[in-house]
Order: C-alpha cells, then sequence, then structure tokens
C-alpha cells in the first residue's frame, strides 16, 4: 500500500475522524476508520457497494453512534450530540434517495431547511409579533436567493414531489444549504441523474466549495468525483484502504484490487477507475 | 392573483360575518343549540387535526383532554367555589401538564405503538371519570354545573352562548392558521412527511411533536370546558373511547391537515344524528363505514379526496 | 392462602383468554405486520355467535363452538378482502383509522342483531367445582385451560409439520425469500388473517359461559389481548402465552388486595409501560434494525 500523501494543515482539520469503529449485530460495518477533512476541501468517500460509505455518514451526522473511536467537529466531539443540534453546529446533509417534504412547495421546503437559522416559536407566530415578521420576510430572501443559486427559483411555487427527479436533487441541496452549514454531506448525489445534470451538478458543487462550505461526498461516478474532489478516501468492507489526491488513489494497486477483485493486473497507469453498479 | 394571506383574510371576514348574522337572525333556540354543539366539536376536531393532519402523529384518546377540560371546570367550581373564569385557565393548565407528562413517553411511540399508547391512556383517564366517584360522582355522572356569567352578561341564553363559542372557534382558527403559516406549522409539516429528514434540517421532532401534543389538549380542554357550562350534566359516557374515535372520523372526514375541514367534519358529524331519527342505533355501524370507506378510497380525507378527483377530471377535460 | 389461591384460580383463566387473544394479534403481526384495533370486537361476535348456537339454539357444544370459530374466521377473511387489501396506501396511520373503524362497525353490527342486553350461557359442562385447598376450581376454568392447551399444541403442529404452516413461517420470515421460493404470499396473508379471527373467535367462544357477553365488550377484552401480547412480546407464541397468564394474574390480584376499580386500569398501566421501557416484550423478538 502507498503512504497517503500527508497534507500539511494550517488550521485544525474541520472534521477529524479518529480509529471509528461501529458494528449492527455481527456485521462490522466499518473498522479503525481515520481521516480527516480540512476547512474548504471537497473529499470524495468512495469504495464498492457494503463498503460502509452510508453507515459513517449516519455516524457523522448523529443518527448512530460510533462504537469505538471519537469524531470531532469544528474541534468539538459530537458524542451525544443529535442529529437536529448537529445541524444547528453546521453540518447538514442529503439522503441518497432523495427525501423532500412532498406535501410542500419548492420554496417551503428551503424555508423548512432555515429552521435551525431562524428563531420563532409558537406564541410569536399566533400573536405575529413585529420581529417574527421581519424574519419570515428575511427567511423567504434567503430561500429565494438559495432557489437561484441552485437554478429552481421559477418553480418556487411548485409542489416539490412534483419535480422531476434530476431537480429534487437540486432542491434537497438547497435545502441543506439553507442551513448555512460549515459541512456539507451529499450522499451520491449523482444516482440516478443523466449525463447532463450529472455535470451540471459538478458545476454546482464547485460553486458552493467557493462558498467556503466544506464538502464530503460519497459517490458512486468515478469521473465526477475525481474531478471535483480534492482528495479522496477509499473504504473497502469497513476499512479505510486508502487516502489521497484523485491522481494518486487511481493508481493505488489495493484500490484498483479492491475495484477489480484481488489478483487482478494493475491497471494502465492514469485510467479512471469506473465502479460496479 | 390573490396571495395566500389575503385569500385567509377574507374567507376569515366572511366567517366571522356569518357567525354574526345567524347570531342575530336565528331565532329558533333548537338551532342556535344545536350550531354551538357544531362550534364545541370543531373546537374539538381542530385540536386533533393540528396533531394528526398536520404532524402526523395519531391519538385514539383525545377525549381524555376534552374529558379533562369538563371535569376539571366542574370540580373546581362546585367542589372548590372557584369563579368559572379562573377554572377555566386552571382546567386548561391541568390538561396541557398531564398532556406534557404523558406526551413524554408517548411521542417517542410512532405508528400502531402510538395508537395503542394513546388508546390506553384514553381509556385510564376515562376509568378515572368513572371509578373516582367521590369527586367525578362515578358513573353517574356530575351535576349542578353553573351559569357563565361575566358581569351583567350571563351566558345562559342560546345566542350569548353560541356567540362565546364561535368566538373562541374563530380565534382557534386564526390562531392555528398563523402556526401552520409559520416556521413552527412548516416544521410539523416536514415532520409528517419524513421523520428522519426533518431532524436532518434541524427540527427538533421530539419538542415539537410534544408543543403540538400539549397545544392541541389545550384547545381541547377548551372544548370541554365549554361542554360543561353548556348542558351543565356531565359524565364519563361523553369522554368515553367512542368519543375519541367520533374526533378521528371529524378529522378523516373534513380532511386531514385542512383547517376548514375541522369546520365541515364536525358540522356532519353533530348534524347526522339530528337528521337521521333513528340513527343512535345505527350511529357506530355509520361512522364505522364512514371511516373504511373514507380511508380506503380517500386517505386523504373526504374534502381534499374530492378535490383531488374535481381537479382530475377538469385536468383530462382540458386537455 | 385459601384467598390467594382463590385470585390465582380466576387469574389463571382470564389470563387463558388474554392468551388465546394475544395469540390472534401476534399470530397476524408476525405475517403481516399489521396490528388489528378490531380484533377484539371478533372476540365479541364469538361470544354471541356461542350465545346463538350454544345457548339459544341447543346445539350440541362441539358443533356450537366449531360453526362459532368458522363463523368468525370467515367473517376475518371477508374483512381482509373487503377493507385491508383494497387499501392503496397501507401505511399506519390509516391501517389504524382503517381497523378502528372496522372495529366500531362490527360493535354496531353486534348491537344490531343481539341489542343491548348481556347474555349469559350455561357452563360447557355441569360440574360442580373442583375443590383445591379450600378455593373453588369452576369446571368452565378447567374447559378454558383445557381448550388453550389444545389450540397450542394444534398450533405447533399445523407450524412445524403441515407443508401450509411451514410456508406460513416463512413468510413471516421473509416475505421476498418466501415469493422466491414459489410461496404465494397474498395467500398467506388471508390465511393469517383468517387464523387470526379464528383465535379471537374461540376466545370468546370460550369466555362466554363466565361473563356477561354484549356488544361492547370487545374493545375492552381485544386491548387486553393486545397488552398481553406486547408484555410477552409481539410476534411471539410463547411471548403471548407468557403475557396473557402475567396479565391475568396480576389483574386478579389488583382487585383482591388494592380495589376493584382497578381491574381495567391494570391492563392499560401495565400496556403503557412496557410500550415505554421496553416495548419488545419479555421475549424480544424485535433484532436491531439497519438503515
Amino acid at each position: 500500500m502507498n503512504a497517503p500523501l500527508k497534507k500539511a494543515h494550517a488550521e485544525p482539520p474541520l472534521l477529524d475522524i479518529q480509529g471509528v469503529s461501529k458494528a449492527f449485530g455481527g456485521v462490522q460495518a466499518l473498522a479503525d476508520i481515520t481521516f480527516a477533512l480540512s476547512t474548504g476541501s471537497v473529499t470524495g468517500l468512495i469504495g464498492p457497494n457494503g463498503a460502509g460509505k452510508t453507515t459513517l455518514f449516519n455516524l457523522i451526522s448523529g443518527i448512530f453512534a460510533p462504537d469505538n473511536g471519537r469524531i470531532r467537529f469544528d474541534g468539538t466531539s459530537i458524542k451525544k450530540i443529535k442529529p437536529h443540534k448537529l445541524v444547528e453546529k453546521g453540518i447538514a446533509r442529503t439522503f441518497q434517495n432523495v427525501e423532500l417534504f412532498e406535501s410542500m412547495t419548492v420554496l417551503e421546503n428551503v424555508l423548512v431547511g432555515q429552521h435551525t437559522r431562524t428563531r420563532c416559536g409558537m406564541w410569536g407566530s399566533i400573536l405575529h409579533l413585529p420581529g417574527v415578521m421581519a424574519e419570515e420576510r428575511k427567511a423567504r430572501e434567503v430561500a429565494m436567493e438559495l432557489l437561484d443559486f441552485v437554478g429552481l427559483s421559477d418553480h418556487a411555487a411548485t409542489q416539490s414531489g412534483d419535480l422531476p427527479f434530476g431537480w429534487q436533487r437540486l432542491l434537497e441541496i438547497a435545502r441543506a444549504l439553507a442551513a448555512r452549514p460549515k459541512l456539507l454531506l451529499l450522499d451520491e448525489p449523482a444516482a440516478g441523474l443523466n449525463i447532463v445534470e450529472t455535470l451540471q451538478l459538478g458545476d454546482l458543487i464547485s460553486k458552493i466549495k467557493s462558498k467556503g462550505i466544506t464538502v464530503l461526498l460519497v459517490e458512486h461516478d468515478m469521473s465526477l468525483t475525481m474531478e471535483i474532489s480534492d482528495w479522496i478516501v477509499v473504504l473497502d468492507q469497513g476499512k479505510k484502504i486508502a487516502e489521497g489526491t484523485p491522481r494518486t488513489v487511481q493508481t493505488d494497486e489495493t484500490v484498483i484490487a479492491a475495484y477489480l477483485g484481488t489478483g487482478s493486473k494493475k491497471e494502465k497507469e492514469g485510467e479512471p477507475l469506473k465502479a460496479e453498479d | 392573483m390573490i396571495s395566500h394571506t389575503t385569500r385567509n383574510r377574507i374567507a376569515y371576514a366572511i366567517f366571522l360575518l356569518t357567525i354574526v348574522i345567524s347570531g342575530y337572525f336565528l331565532e329558533n333556540l333548537y338551532y342556535l343549540q344545536v350550531l354551538t354543539f357544531i362550534g364545541i366539536n370543531t373546537l374539538l376536531a381542530l385540536a386533533l387535526n393540528m396533531l394528526m393532519g398536520y404532524a402526523g402523529q395519531i391519538s385514539l384518546g383525545h377525549a381524555a383532554f376534552y374529558g379533562i377540560g369538563a371535569y376539571g371546570t366542574a370540580i373546581l367550581t362546585v367542589h372548590c367555589g372557584f369563579s368559572p373564569w379562573l377554572a377555566l385557565p386552571a382546567a386548561v393548565a391541568a390538561a396541557m401538564l398531564v398532556a406534557y407528562v404523558v406526551g413524554i413517553p408517548t411521542l417517542k411511540l410512532s405508528g400502531y405503538y402510538l395508537g395503542m399508547g394513546t388508546l390506553g391512556f384514553g381509556m385510564i383517564v376515562n376509568i378515572l371519570f368513572r371509578e373516582w366517584s367521590s369527586v367525578t360522582g362515578g358513573a353517574s355522572g356530575f351535576i349542578g354545573i353553573p351559569t357563565l356569567e361575566l358581569g351583567p352578561v350571563s351566558f345562559a341564553s342560546g345566542r350569548n352562548y353560541f356567540y362565546l363559542v364561535w368566538g373562541c372557534v374563530l380565534v382557534g382558527f386564526i390562531a392555528c392558521q398563523r402556526i401552520i403559516d409559520s416556521r413552527i406549522g412548516r416544521a410539523l409539516r416536514a415532520i409528517h412527511d419524513g421523520e428522519n429528514a426533518a431532524a436532518a434540517v434541524g427540527v427538533d421532532t421530539q419538542k415539537l411533536k410534544l408543543q403540538i401534543f400539549v397545544l392541541s389538549a389545550a384547545i381541547s380542554a377548551l372544548a370541554g370546558f365549554l361542554y360543561a357550562h353548556l348542558v351543565y350534566f356531565i359524565s364519563p359516557g361523553t369522554f368515553s373511547f367512542i368519543a375519541s374515535i367520533r374526533m378521528v372520523t371529524m378529522v378523516v372526514i373534513g380532511g386531514m391537515a385542512s383547517i376548514w375541514g375541522a369546520l365541515l367534519g364536525a358540522s356532519l358529524l353533530t348534524l347526522l344524528p339530528e337528521w337521521l331519527h333513528a340513527f343512535s342505533e345505527f350511529e357506530m355501524v355509520v361512522y364505522g363505514l364512514i371511516l373504511m370507506v373514507v380511508m380506503i378510497f380517500l386517505p386523504r380525507g373526504l374534502t381534499r379526496g374530492l378535490l383531488d378527483i374535481y381537479e382530475r377530471t377538469v385536468k383530462k377535460s382540458t386537455r | 392462602m385459601q384467598e390467594i389461591l382463590q385470585y390465582l384460580f380466576s387469574g389463571i383463566t382470564n389470563g387463558a383468554i388474554y392468551a388465546v387473544i394475544a395469540i390472534g394479534f401476534s399470530m397476524l403481526y408476525s405475517s403481516t405486520e399489521l396490528i388489528n384495533f378490531a380484533h377484539g370486537e371478533f372476540v365479541m361476535l364469538g361470544a354471541l355467535c356461542m350465545v346463538t348456537f350454544f345457548g339459544a339454539f341447543h346445539l350440541p357444544l362441539i358443533s356450537a363452538i366449531v360453526l362459532s370459530v368458522v363463523c368468525i374466521a370467515v367473517c376475518g377473511l371477508v374483512f381482509e378482502r373487503l377493507a385491508i387489501r383494497t387499501v392503496r396506501h397501507p401505511e399506519p396511520i390509516v391501517l389504524i383509522i382503517i381497523t378502528v373503524g372496522a372495529s366500531i362497525f362490527l360493535r354496531g353490527i353486534g348491537m344490531i342483531i343481539w341489542g343491548k342486553d348481556a347474555h349469559t350461557i350455561a357452563s360447557f359442562s355441569s360440574h360442580p367445582p373442583l375443590d383445591i385447598a379450600g378455593a373453588k376450581l369452576l369446571s368452565q376454568s378447567v374447559w378454558i385451560i383445557a381448550i388453550l392447551l389444545a389450540t397450542i399444541v394444534g398450533l405447533q403442529l399445523f407450524y412445524k409439520k403441515t407443508l401450509t404452516g411451514k410456508a406460513m413461517e416463512a413468510n413471516a420470515i421473509s416475505k421476498r425469500a418466501a415469493w422466491i421460493v414459489g410461496i404465494p404470499s397474498r395467500l398467506m396473508v388471508m390465511l393469517a388473517f383468517g387464523l387470526s379471527t379464528a383465535m379471537g373467535g374461540l376466545a370468546g367462544v370460550i369466555i362466554a359461559p363466565i361473563t356477561m357477553s354484549s356488544y361492547d365488550m370487545g374493545t375492552m377484552l381485544g386491548l387486553k389481548g393486545f397488552c398481553a401480547a406486547m408484555l410477552g412480546g409481539l410476534g411471539s407464541l410463547w411471548g403471548a402465552l407468557l403475557g396473557g397468564f402475567l396479565l391475568g394474574i396480576l389483574e386478579s390480584f389488583g382487585v383482591g388486595f388494592v380495589s376493584s376499580g382497578l381491574k381495567d386500569a391494570t391492563a392499560f398501566l401495565l400496556l403503557l409501560f412496557i410500550l415505554y421501557v421496553k416495548p419488545g416484550g419479555i421475549i424480544s423478538t424485535a433484532s436491531v434494525k439497519r438503515f
């Protein structure tokens, strides 16, 4: 195994994962995973099916707690912090099978996304206190800006369930951005998208990065991942088998073996990997 | 195009006007009484709709809160000599407290377990009403609940009580509408559509479900208060399992997640027994059939379901 | 001592009935993951059918029992066909409301057919009560326990020895896998419904001689049966037995030593307790879910 390239971190990493393990029943989903995300980077998390990528996502977003190891976000441990609190701290996510609020309009979905950034409570809304109305107006402006950012501003009043699938993905990203995250977790954002939509998604992720938001994505589309990621982490059967820049990872023998099955010959250098499925 | 808010304002203005006019012109005490009952049932349907229609959490024991409101004011005014106007906040607060304490463990449940949990809770409260006879009067009921009076105004007459109840309904409607259109309401609907996704955008689902449960209990208790001072006599049967089911039926008929649906559902379920003479025998059969048929064919409720069908046919014919 | 034994006997008798009802809940749940809120009403119908066949028509005991149970099973199948299979969005909240609706509907039907009065019938046999250490054990109690035991043996034989039983069990474990090997899952669901409601009917049949049977008895019995099923662990036959007896005995002692008003509250307090503390029940069948 090639020694992973060490990046020089000027500042402490935004997300620091140290020796994290998680088992379900007798199945070891993740074993001793260690890596870090530096602020403002785009990191791709890749690996064959069943490698433990989604489990890792669920650990980072607080749905499960790790059995061992620790996860630090922005300098503090996320242990025992509930998912909704983590959103407030700055971790937002999307889901593998888009989970929008389908009975609500596109605009309303983004408004719900701002839940942690707005304050109005039960009494405020009943009494229509002046601050509440101002906050609501502001929230709508922000929501429209975000819809503009992902290119859906013309469809603000559409029921979110009626959007074509590719747009639903964009809306889900806008909703996650509405929480003003420091770290955005994207779970297979390109799944189910066609080639054009995937290209647009790549542009969008680059735009998100240029806003200073750190991105961690799980993705099967190798050309997309390799193109937009600054750093790649490879998992296989619950273990980290490599990390590095896209270039180094693509030529890593362990990685190639994991994707093509052990014993296979090393692929021609530089040729992009294709993930099965 | 008229905006959502303007349309709502117009609707509430028309609603207010209708209340005032019908109260002014109606002379027949029987009709006033029926309309007053519709008002009380509308409050109940509204309360449960906030929980079931918007937040998507079923309760099969909501009559318990209705009962706590009614028995609360009965006990406080008759046994403790409170003024009804003092008993009202006390009874509502009691219902809210019970909802809070019961809600913490219960709302962690979902689906069938939540249904059974709330059902069990409703049964226990009903058993309490029936068995704690030294305080509640037991199975034979509680008599002698005083008339409401406010200075020179007596609420004994049909008309004044009518205005009181429908005034409460109007305030309840506006308050709930405002909640629904706010940040809190959006979060509620988010929980309904997907609890995981709601948590993933930062909604504290447990806290919010509890809040809406407590609010719903408060409105139900208000309805109970109004009921007790309207009829002067209450008994456990009014707050039994069947009463909880009647509330669910009102919500289902009127349409889940629809403020005006509460009015429709409550009206239909109050009027049906009045219209069908020998209805009492068939009351349960009819409720049961309504619940089953509506849920099988129009799971979004009668109003929503019929609107959907209408929209579909209109779309087809314009194509 | 004599008093304790007497409470124990009545607890065991009631417990056996709760167990039969609980088996019905568990059976349906393990096959369909559905909880039938109308289950208790099938108990009521079973008891009232028995009142008619055994009490009014004076049919021989065995034929009255079989006829009642078959009638209820048929009702269950009709219910499944008309109200459950037709549902377009089988989400829990929809199914809860439908089965609750069915429960109210059946109650109303019961009232229309049998009236509002309570009915009683004679015990299955007219032996005098047994005297055990001063406490009396009714002959009907012996019948009830014997029928429960026979039912369990019958079910065990059905599940372990017959192909249909094995297919049902396979279907309960994994619908998909069962479908792949060619088990008709729709038929299995129907069968589960029929068996489950038959259990409810049977509970009604055996309870009829020791209670006042009326149209409104079902809800309470159904809830207690559900409580017993939850107590033992929903989806498990032995759990249903354990839960049934536990509930019956606790309830009986609660009535004896605390207050008779407590009788019905015991079950619900236990139910809430188990829902809050250990929703898997004593014999937990739930495994860790991964998503």
